[in-house]
């Protein structure tokens, strides 16, 4: 059997969400292999999320948001927009390749927008292959259950990498 | 002012101090015959046909002209003796030697018994009356006109005889010229005002018969006081001082508790569309331009004309121009069906004219369509199922039929079809505004990539938005007819009414909360707020959430560098559970 990514989406409720919504009730087709979970805006993804996400098995992340100038929320995909960048940059100091992390701008009206972009997501990490942690082992165990995933936490409990 | 008692004829009357002769007459309805005279302006007694005598108690009786013959206390008048008369006669027996005999004068040539002139009839048609100068000085103010010349060569011109450009061709002359001596003619590059009053186009019009408020309003491109400062005649005669030129648009505020976004459409401009040759035919138009044919206050009166004003012998109706056409809009416009079927039975009720309706597919959805369709075929309307593929002249092949050809596939017959007609009534599709997406940023709703707004829901929430008290209402939500317009912006209003009913809102359970126990006071989280939810407390050193302004949009959540604030029913357990559980 090939191998079938687990991609974990993260839509914002307003753009996303509803474009999300709306390949559904046209019955436009997306593979299988997206999990979504809603969020009001794509400014409440905390990079933590992300880390998350890869500890409990995700392969890849795809975080939408409204078109820039179209948010809610007024400016919350700004937001988003100045973290992924650093998100990924973390994920590379960590070991971890930064295409499995995407940020995607889907409008409500686009339905097909996004199935085309979750299709092609879903191709290219199916051509990377599963989620390894190569560089960098994590042991869901010893972390602090009340963790919530922190960055910052679960850092502090890694062996410094020698540089 | 005070009033001066006058007789006129026998009738005794109060006039006020100032005015003259010639009005108070008018007033208790005594016509003195005039050529010169037009209110508003300095009477200038040129024609001195108003001649009048005037009496005092004494005796002393004088020939004045009435227009301008200040009135005095104990003034008599009499507007009618054989002195009167003769001296009117001469006057115009003196304009006639100078003017043909131009039905002006000549009606009052007979009015005042003269057949035969003593000085005969003089060749020109201007009678040097100098309403026209004094018009365009006086009321315009355009100082286009004046006198040039003396004695027997005095005439009315521009200065030097040129083409002036202080004309600015609001065409008064022309209109106040008693006898027809001054025509408006075409100026290259410059509007004809004789053409701007074919339609309701005067300077200062109602907009339309239903007008809401129902008040003239005046075009400033138009009105000749905006050119040129003078004018301002409306302003005179408007009993109740109505009229502000100086008026400007103004902007605004107001406060209010919902919104309804009705903005309409806009047509589709058919001139890309270069097959159809809209533009370039004359007798090819938009269905607009139909109705605005067709309607009892167009410049045709109704009348279903073509350009040369001749009635067409057939008509083609083209269906889904820009509609239900991958290269322009792919939805249907649902109202062109219907109205060009409506279109079909004008055209049959007011001419003779054959039709031809081009459809793609008939769709005559809403109750009792159907039967409107059924009783169009009765008519005998030519209904084809085939869209209309390109309008081209006719040329020599069948020009005595139509000067365009309209040509077409049959679907029904399997046949190729060209048809040729006299008119093109092009069905034009209706498009989002193309300002609509600065209406969805400014009110912060979602629009489709066709430009129309998109509703909450399409089932549960047809009218409401993704912004609480925003609603939608017509066709900028998408393309339908009256019923259904008026149906939605129905329940748009129930909605808008329900929120300022009600008095109170609502709030969402859903916002950011800040545990004061973990807040350090960073303030980090006080400038990510769009909505200036969060402040900060000076006295507890910590920052907290208005609840009522909070959108819970979590950006401060996820910014948070202490994990102090959670978002309800969005925290950051419940997303990881989620995380967990979906991925599991």
């Amino acid at each position: 059997m090939s191998f079938e990514p687990k991609i974990l989406g993260i839509l914002c409720n307003w753009c996303s969400y509803t474009g999300a919504d709306l390949a559904g009730t046209a019955r436009l087709k997306y593979p299988a292999n997206l999990m979504s979970v809603r969020v009001m805006c794509s400014g409440r993804v905390d990079p933590g999320f992300i880390l998350g996400a890869f500890r409990s098995g995700a392969d890849a992340v795809l975080i939408c948001g409204c078109h820039p100038g179209d948010c809610h929320y007024v400016e919350g995909n700004y937001k988003c927009m100045r973290r992924i960048p650093l998100t990924k940059l973390l994920l590379k100091g960590i070991g971890i390749d930064p295409k499995r992390v995407r940020l995607e701008w889907v409008s409500a009206s686009e339905g097909n927008r996004f199935q085309q972009v979750v299709t092609e997501y879903t191709e290219q990490i199916r051509a990377l292959g599963p989620f390894k942690l190569s560089d960098w082992a994590f042991d869901p165990e010893q972390s602090d259950p009340s963790d919530n995933g922190n960055v910052a936490h679960a850092l502090e409990n890694q062996p410094v990498a020698t540089r | 002012m005070p009033k001066i008692n006058i007789v006129i004829d026998g009738h005794s009357l109060q006039a006020e101090e100032g005015t003259y002769i010639l009005q108070a007459a008018k007033e208790v309805g005594i016509e003195i015959p005039t050529l010169c005279y037009y209110p508003h302006m300095v009477p200038y007694a040129a024609c001195r046909i108003c001649a009048v005598e005037a009496r005092n108690e004494r005796g002393w009786t004088k020939v004045v002209t009435a227009c301008n013959y200040p009135v005095w206390e104990g003034l008599h008048v009499h507007t009618n003796t054989p002195r009167v008369l003769n001296a009117r006669r001469m006057n115009l027996e003196l304009l006639l030697s100078q003017s043909k005999p131009v039905p002006v004068l000549q009606k009052l040539a007979d009015d005042l018994g003269i057949t035969e002139p003593r000085w005969g009839y003089g060749t020109d048609t201007c009678i040097k009356c100098g309403l026209c100068v004094r018009i365009c000085d006086e009321v315009v103010g355009a100082h286009a006109l004046a006198f040039g010349n003396r004695g027997v060569d005095r005439e009315i011109t521009t200065p030097f005889h040129l083409e002036s450009e202080d004309c600015i061709l609001c065409g008064a002359c022309a209109r106040y010229c008693p006898t027809g001596h001054i025509k408006m003619t075409d100026i290259e590059g410059r509007i004809l005002h004789s053409e701007l009053l074919l339609g309701p186009n005067a300077a200062i019009t109602i907009p339309f018969r239903q007008a809401v408020p129902n008040v003239p309003r005046i075009h400033t491109n138009q009105c000749i006081h905006m050119k040129t400062g003078g004018c301002m005649l409306c302003a005179k005669v408007c009993p109740k001082e109505c009229i502000h030129f100086d008026d400007q648009d103004e902007f605004e505020e107001f406060d209010v508790g919902a919104v309804i976004v009705a903005t309409g459409f806009q047509d589709f401009d058919p001139t890309p569309m270069l097959q159809f040759g809209y533009g370039k035919y004359p007798n090819v138009i938009s269905a607009i331009e139909f109705e605005q044919m067709n309607s009892a206050g167009s410049p045709t009166g109704g009348k279903i004309v073509m350009e040369n004003g001749k009635e067409p012998r057939s008509i083609a109706i083209l269906h889904c121009i820009g509609s239900r056409d991958q290269n322009y809009h792919k939805y249907c416009s649902r109202v062109c069906c219907m109205y060009a079927l409506k279109f079909a039975h004008l055209v049959t009720e007011k001419t003779s004219a054959e039709i031809y309706q081009l459809y793609i597919d008939m769709r005559s959805f809403g109750k009792g369509y159907e039967e409107f369709y059924q009783r169009i075929l009765d008519e005998g309307v030519h209904v084809i199922r085939g869209k209309g593929a390109e309008v081209v002249p006719t040329k020599h092949k069948r020009a005595d039929e139509g000067d365009l050809l309209v040509r077409c596939e049959d679907t029904l017959i399997s046949k190729f079809r060209e048809i040729p007609v006299d008119m093109v009534i092009l069905c034009t599709a209706l498009e989002a505004r193309k300002d609509a997406s600065d209406i969805a940023r400014k009110l912060n709703i979602s629009m489709g990539a066709d430009g129309w707004f998109i509703e909450a829901h399409p089932k549960l929430a047809p009218v409401s938005t993704t912004t609480d008290g925003v609603f939608l209402a017509g066709v900028c939500q998408g393309a339908k007819d009256i019923p259904d317009t008026v149906a939605q912006a129905g329940a748009a209003a129930a909605q808008a009414m329900k929120l300022m009913s009600k008095g109170e809102i609502m709030m969402d359970a859903a916002y950011a909360v800040i545990r004061e126990e973990f807040c350090s006071g960073c303030k980090i989280c006080n400038d990510l707020c769009p909505y200036t939810a969060i402040s900060y407390d000076e006295l507890k050193k910590i920052s907290t959430v208005n609840s009522a302004l909070c959108k819970a949009c979590g950006t401060c959540v996820a910014a948070c560098p202490s994990g102090a604030i959670v978002a309800r029913h969005f925290t950051d357990e419940q997303i990881y559970a989620q995380i967990e559980g979906i991925l599991a």
